[in-house]
């Protein structure tokens, strides 16, 4: 049984120029021990999907899917107390920036053992106990003094680490990460994205890593999804989309690579713009922007193809593709 | 002009348009009424040439001095201690009026283009306002200068009574090109153009940089944290840790075979898309230190997997090594 | 050298954006007409100034003239009351509702002249306080400590025995009394502006210290003030009324909503009109400000957070 199961995940926002759709029509399965790659750009919906699933969309948000289940359990209607008891113990979910992801109120060592104590129920020494063990396993040094301290006198590697220990600290059936080395120095981001991996793979727990460094997605994920305008615009395991992308855009996002026009003066660019609330195109979202658009592309909604792990939407793939989406409803 | 073509041109041939002579910044840092403060050597001892329409690009992560190095050059700062020279001119310690005819020389893009636009202005202000303080053009004049920089980085000219809200980060990026561009400045530092852009915007704006550099000969200090960029753009590469240069030299040689084990550790911690880029990985241990403590000797050796008692003691000097200069003390033997 | 890759033109034909997103003065009344609230100070207040403005000929009589022969006449509606004089007239016999109106003006007045001066110096001194730094903010600082150290309204009072009552001098006094308030606005209005990206570009173009201060920064400051401003309204008019009540502001025989109240507290039982009107007509004005400032509020703080 899939972990996580989303199908036709749609959330739009009411604003003053009307109701503006951020996500999509997603449908995406995450299995138990998968490592699963988000990547888009700004405005492709990434992190609003996983925010929706996990609950922490703003209240004027309005979440319609035709399947969102997590474990079997279904996420709809849930209410507010079921809600918590998953989200921070089975799904967790660390954030961009960790400096404004921790409160500077309290230190470290609080905030890692609110979450032990409100899902785990511990409490005096073996809350301490566990704390310190956590902090070890994300690498930090001195764990025992380091819990006493408080946000602003770490740095952001660390704050970084915390939030990862506080994230695991349930040992979560899914984690989520949201852009979580994108603040942070190159050597850093190794160091972050290797725990993570490792952490990943000594617990079986699935991950899915939302970025918009192609890179780091490159390097950790086994699957890859390709989000624009809200859509996903294909999913491929990760070696194949980079090798041999079938959807215009991620030929185009990989051409755009500085490290893929070595010797060449001009980076290849994709004219146009993302779409915003104002000039979303009838027909396929990527067609004022792609090369290959046709008269049926500026007419009618691919729908997402899907076979195994692979998933497509696009009526004239390039390089090959055995998926061709068909006219969406 | 291709890569090739463009690496031929005799650089030393040309004087150089910027100079730059051991220089370094210390800042006073208070510790309390009773303490004596402390001083930040935020830069220490950076020198370098640049040429017209040529590229350096300064490497480096949190506390490594670039920044600081984009404020000297750019004379918001003055530099605690070496030179400074602008197309033959001292500018160390300039201020005044001296100060404000050399400014047009040398402008500034920055990184953040939500921050760096005024929000109460409009586009064609914020790109004649350096034409109004430095020249005495009159209003039409400005408004057609304004006009055909904005035409020239690609914006449609409505976009001239728009306030900067209403545009991407790429467009402002655009903006804020155009506006260092007025004055027709001889050296543009770029601190971090692209890295807050998407990847598809990135690609438009360093075409647009490079497309610029060649019509206008500017020479760029590129400042970056981003290797793949880095190495697309440049022509030069000044890699710096804690405020002190670790490896300068041409960009091909210190991507091809870097001889500075912390170079060597940042091209293997950058993710590649491509796996046969993929460098040796070489795993740094620890954090970076903090400006405010330096390790004694060698600023890179609590991290560094190849140090040595002598690390510790002896700060390594840069060397010519291998058609580059080095700071270690085993740049020969790594690598 | 063409830019082949403009970043609005694209291979399809598409239509262009209809019009450019709203500019900030619409977008801003968008915001600020959400707020039901502010909408009816607004028009409370756009009424009190058409009665300011046009006094002449909306108040029937002068404020001044004394009716000898209908001294302390109830309200219309009121037994005894005549539509001569709708809501009464005080012990004098001026007519309450010509007094009123006038009032409206004086009120006007003594908030706008307060709130111009506190603002204008406020702003000078705060700018020069939080883009200087060093002695002369903290001399100006420690002086602003001083002033707010002191209870506002004993500091007025006392200025106004220093300077003679009337009612210029009250105002001058209100003046002062507020000054802190705005100083520590913009000085930490520029302290958070001064150190961003587009102040540096602006010093890389060359602009000079002055420019820097009122070009630059200054035009970003403002929405914090403009609220503050429109609440310092509501509070001079209450301290002007305060300091006519107390005998130090407007002399009788001014219309001065502050110093009818006080000279009117004695017929509080007898002559309920005489109190009470003026009394409302404070409480009116100074809602109408508050509920039109924390919409202005609303309407500015958010845009600058973005």
């Amino acid at each position: 049984m899939p972990l996580l199961e989303i199908r036709g995940l749609t959330v739009e926002f009411p604003t003053h120029a009307g109701l503006f759709r951020a996500v999509d029509g997603v449908d995406l399965t995450v299995e138990p021990g998968d490592v699963l790659g988000i990547v888009g750009e700004s405005g492709s919906g990434k992190s609003v999907s996983m925010l929706a699933i996990m609950g922490l969309l703003p209240k004027n948000a309005r979440i319609t899917a035709e399947r969102l289940a997590f474990d079997g359990h279904d996420l709809r209607g849930l209410s507010a107390r079921q809600r918590r008891k998953l989200v921070g113990k089975d799904m967790a979910i660390i954030f961009q920036e960790p400096m404004t992801s921790l409160n500077p109120c309290f230190t470290v060592g609080y905030q890692l053992k609110e979450s032990l104590r409100v899902h785990e129920g511990l409490s005096g020494a073996a809350l301490q106990r566990r704390a310190v063990e956590l902090l070890e396993k994300v690498g930090i040094p001195a764990p025992e003094s380091r819990l006493r301290a408080f946000p602003h006198q770490l740095s952001g590697g660390m704050n970084q680490r915390v939030m990862i220990a506080i994230g695991i600290a349930c040992n979560p059936r899914l984690l989520i990460a949201d852009e979580p080395t994108t603040a942070l120095d190159v050597t850093i981001q190794k160091q972050i994205l290797d725990l993570l991996v490792d952490l990943q793979r000594e617990r079986g727990m699935a991950l899915v890593m939302i970025t918009h460094d192609m890179g780091v997605v490159a390097e950790t994920a086994q699957r890859v999804c390709v989000m624009y305008a809200g859509q996903i615009m294909e999913q491929q395991p990760s070696e194949a989309l980079f090798t041999r992308p079938h959807h215009p855009y991620t030929a185009a996002l990989l051409d755009a690579l500085p490290e893929r026009a070595l010797g060449r003066d001009r980076l290849p660019t994709i004219p146009g713009v993302v779409p915003g609330l104002h000039d979303r195109p009838a027909g396929c979202l990527f067609n004022p922007r792609c090369q290959n658009a046709q008269a049926h592309c500026r007419a009618v909604l691919p729908a997402l193809a899907k076979q195994g792990p692979q998933a497509l939407r696009c009526f004239y793939p390039v390089n090959d593709s055995n998926l061709v989406s068909g006219d969406a409803r | 002009m291709s890569a090739a073509l463009r690496d031929q041109t005799p650089a030393a041939a040309e004087a150089p348009v910027l100079q730059a002579r051991d220089l370094t910044r210390h800042y006073a840092v208070k510790r309390g009424l009773f303490k004596e403060p402390a001083s930040v050597k935020a830069l220490d001892g950076v020198s370098f040439d640049l040429q017209a329409g040529r590229t350096l690009a300064v490497v480096g992560e949190s506390g490594c001095g670039k920044s600081t190095l984009a404020r000297l050059v750019t004379m918001i700062e003055t530099p605690t201690a070496g030179q400074l020279v602008l197309s033959g001119q001292d500018v160390t310690n300039i201020s005044g009026g001296a100060l404000k005819a050399v400014r047009k020389n040398v402008q500034i893009v920055f990184q953040d283009p939500y921050a760096s636009l005024n929000p109460r202005k409009r586009v064609g202000a914020i790109l004649e306002e350096a034409l109004k303080i430095n020249t005495d053009m009159s209003a039409a004049e400005r408004r057609a200068a304004a006009e055909a920089m904005m035409a020239k980085v690609g914006l449609r000219p409505e976009f001239y009574n728009r306030y900067p809200h209403m545009f991407s980060g790429g467009q402002r990026q655009r903006i804020a090109i155009a506006r260092a561009l007025m004055l027709r400045p001889k050296v543009v530092v770029a601190d971090e153009p692209v890295s807050a852009l998407d990847l598809s915007v990135q690609a438009q704006v360093l075409n647009l940089l490079m497309d610029l550099q060649q019509e206008f000969k500017l020479a760029y200090l590129f400042v970056s944290h981003n290797l793949s960029v880095v190495r697309h753009i440049a022509d030069e590469v000044l890699v710096m840790y804690l405020g002190r240069p670790a490896e300068h030299g041409p960009k091909e040689a210190i991507f091809s075979h870097p001889r500075h084990p912390y170079t060597k550790a940042l091209l293997s911690a950058t993710p590649q898309v491509n796996p046969a880029l993929r460098a040796e990985r070489i795993p740094l241990k620890g954090e970076l230190p903090s400006p405010l403590n330096p390790p004694s000797g060698c600023a890179f050796h609590k991290r560094c997997p190849y140090a040595t008692e002598r690390c510790s003691q002896e700060r390594p000097a840069l060397r010519p090594v291998d058609g580059r200069q080095v700071a270690c003390h085993y740049a020969e033997s790594i690598g | 050298m063409a830019v082949t890759d403009n970043l609005d033109t694209a291979p399809a034909a598409q239509p262009l954006p209809p019009t450019a997103p709203p500019g900030p003065f619409r977008a801003f009344w968008l915001a600020f007409a959400e707020n039901r609230g502010a909408l009816i100070g607004l028009g409370i207040i756009v009424f009190v100034c058409v009665l300011a403005i046009f006094a002449d000929i909306l108040a029937p009589y002068s404020p001044i003239e004394q009716y000898r022969d209908n001294i302390l006449q109830p309200p219309v509606w009121q037994e005894g009351g005549t539509w001569a004089f709708p809501l009464g007239t005080d012990d004098i016999g001026r007519d309450m509702l010509s007094r009123l109106i006038y009032g409206a003006r004086l009120s006007l007045i003594i908030g706008f002249s307060v709130v111009t001066l506190s603002l204008v110096v406020g702003v000078a001194l705060g700018l020069v306080a939080g883009y200087f730094r060093g002695v002369l903010d903290t001399a100006i600082m420690r002086l602003m400590d001083i002033m707010l150290a002191l209870p506002s309204l004993l500091l007025a009072i006392v200025i106004v025995a220093i300077l003679g009552p009337s009612l210029g001098n009250a105002m001058v006094a209100v003046s002062i009394v507020t000054l802190p308030h705005y100083v520590r606005l913009t000085r930490a209005s520029v302290l958070s502006e001064g150190s961003k990206d587009y102040v540096v570009a602006s010093k890389v173009a060359g602009a000079g210290s002055l420019r820097l201060m009122v070009v630059t920064i200054l035009p970003n400051c403002l929405a914090p003030l403009i609220v503050s401003g429109t609440l310092g309204f509501s509070t001079a008019i209450l301290d002007a009324a305060a300091l006519g009540f107390l005998g130090l502001g407007a002399q009788p025989p001014t219309p001065e909503w502050g110093t009818m109240l006080a000279s009117a507290l004695q017929f509080v039982q007898r002559a309920w009109w005489v109190v009470t009107f003026p009394g409302l007509a404070i409480l009116v004005t100074v809602l109408a400000f508050n509920l039109m400032g924390d919409g202005l509020r609303d309407a500015l703080d958010p845009k600058l957070k973005r």
